[in-house]
């Protein structure tokens, strides 16, 4: 359990490293190989549609794309820094306003050179999803 | 029957570009990203002015994918809305006036979005065209592409499908 706790917080640290994670204050809450979960907190700064007060979709592919990236890097045989080559948002309703928003992302399959991605984001419950991805990131086999 | 004269240039242009400052005004996240938008007749180009907030890999250094997906995805709601906008304000009548009243059509739902990054966003503006290769009643088809220095080298380009607001009025 202590290395699930001391990956939790090497990874926190990560994430807290990159600028516009910190800017949408998002925060890693579960780590563990090839899998993250990642949440932010509802900010009317990040609203999309004045009308309702839902999330604007942007926040959403970031929030998306980070926690695929973190499962990437979470990944038992990565051996360096990724990136997004492709990823692909299909949105099935809208954010809950004032909830907080949720992902989780699964790195499923490697190869030398690509890693393969699917996540999911909600706000109140993983079975009503706001959103699922499928993406393709860069990879570096662990030497 | 009767013609007006016809307006001056100059009160067509502040006409439309109040139109399109209170479109993006009323998107807060548009505003927290720091998007804004530049027109020249009804072609728009969506720019993304460079912050530190936007980076995503501090070492290289290099933009967010999230933040680049989300200004793709702000270029090419923006371009239906605009267009949708854009045709009541010629069409003229009560349509037009609603407009100019400040009452807008909804904003499009996005229902899907796909981003192809073909290389890193540098640490500086970026500007995006998007066009719609399709409008129904229901659903449109919408594609982006952005570059930075050299319009004709991409660093990301996106396609996506729209739900249209069904209006009652």
């Amino acid at each position: 359990m202590g290395d699930d706790e001391d990956r939790l917080a090497v990874a926190r640290g990560f994430i807290g490293g990159l600028p516009h994670a910190r800017d949408l204050g998002m925060d890693i809450l579960e780590a563990a190989d090839g899998r993250a979960l990642m949440a932010l907190d509802y900010d009317p700064r990040f609203v999309g549609d004045p009308e309702t007060g839902v999330l604007h979709g942007g926040v959403v592919t970031a929030l998306l794309d980070t926690c695929s990236g973190a499962a990437v890097w979470l990944h038992p045989q990565s051996g360096g820094p990724t990136a997004t080559i492709d990823l692909r948002i299909d949105y099935m309703r809208a954010a809950q306003p004032e909830k907080r928003l949720f992902a989780r992302a699964e790195c499923y399959r490697v190869t030398r050179t690509v890693a393969f991605v699917r996540a999911m984001a909600w706000t109140e419950s993983p079975e009503e999803p706001v959103a699922a991805a499928a993406g393709a990131f860069t990879f570096e086999m662990r030497a | 029957m009767r013609r007006k004269p016809p307006e001056p240039m100059q009160v067509v242009k502040q006409r439309r570009d109040a139109a399109l400052a209170r479109m993006a005004g009323a998107i807060p996240y548009v505003q927290h990203l720091g998007v804004t938008f530049e027109r020249r007749g009804d072609e728009l180009t969506t720019v993304l002015q460079y912050d530190e907030k936007l980076i995503g890999n501090p070492r290289l250094p290099a933009l967010h994918g999230g933040a680049i997906g989300a200004f793709l995805e702000i270029a090419a709601i923006m371009e239906l809305a605009w267009s949708q906008v854009w045709e009541r304000m010629e069409g003229g009548g009560p349509a037009a006036e609603a407009i100019d009243a400040g009452r807008f059509p909804p904003l499009p739902k996005t229902i899907d979005f796909t981003v192809d990054y073909l290389r890193s966003g540098l640490p500086r503006d970026a500007y995006a065209r998007a066009r719609v290769n399709r409008v129904g009643r229901r659903y449109a088809s919408v594609h982006v592409e952005a570059w930075q220095d050299n319009r004709v080298r991409l660093f990301a380009q996106a396609t996506g499908h729209f739900l249209m607001p069904q209006e009652a009025a």
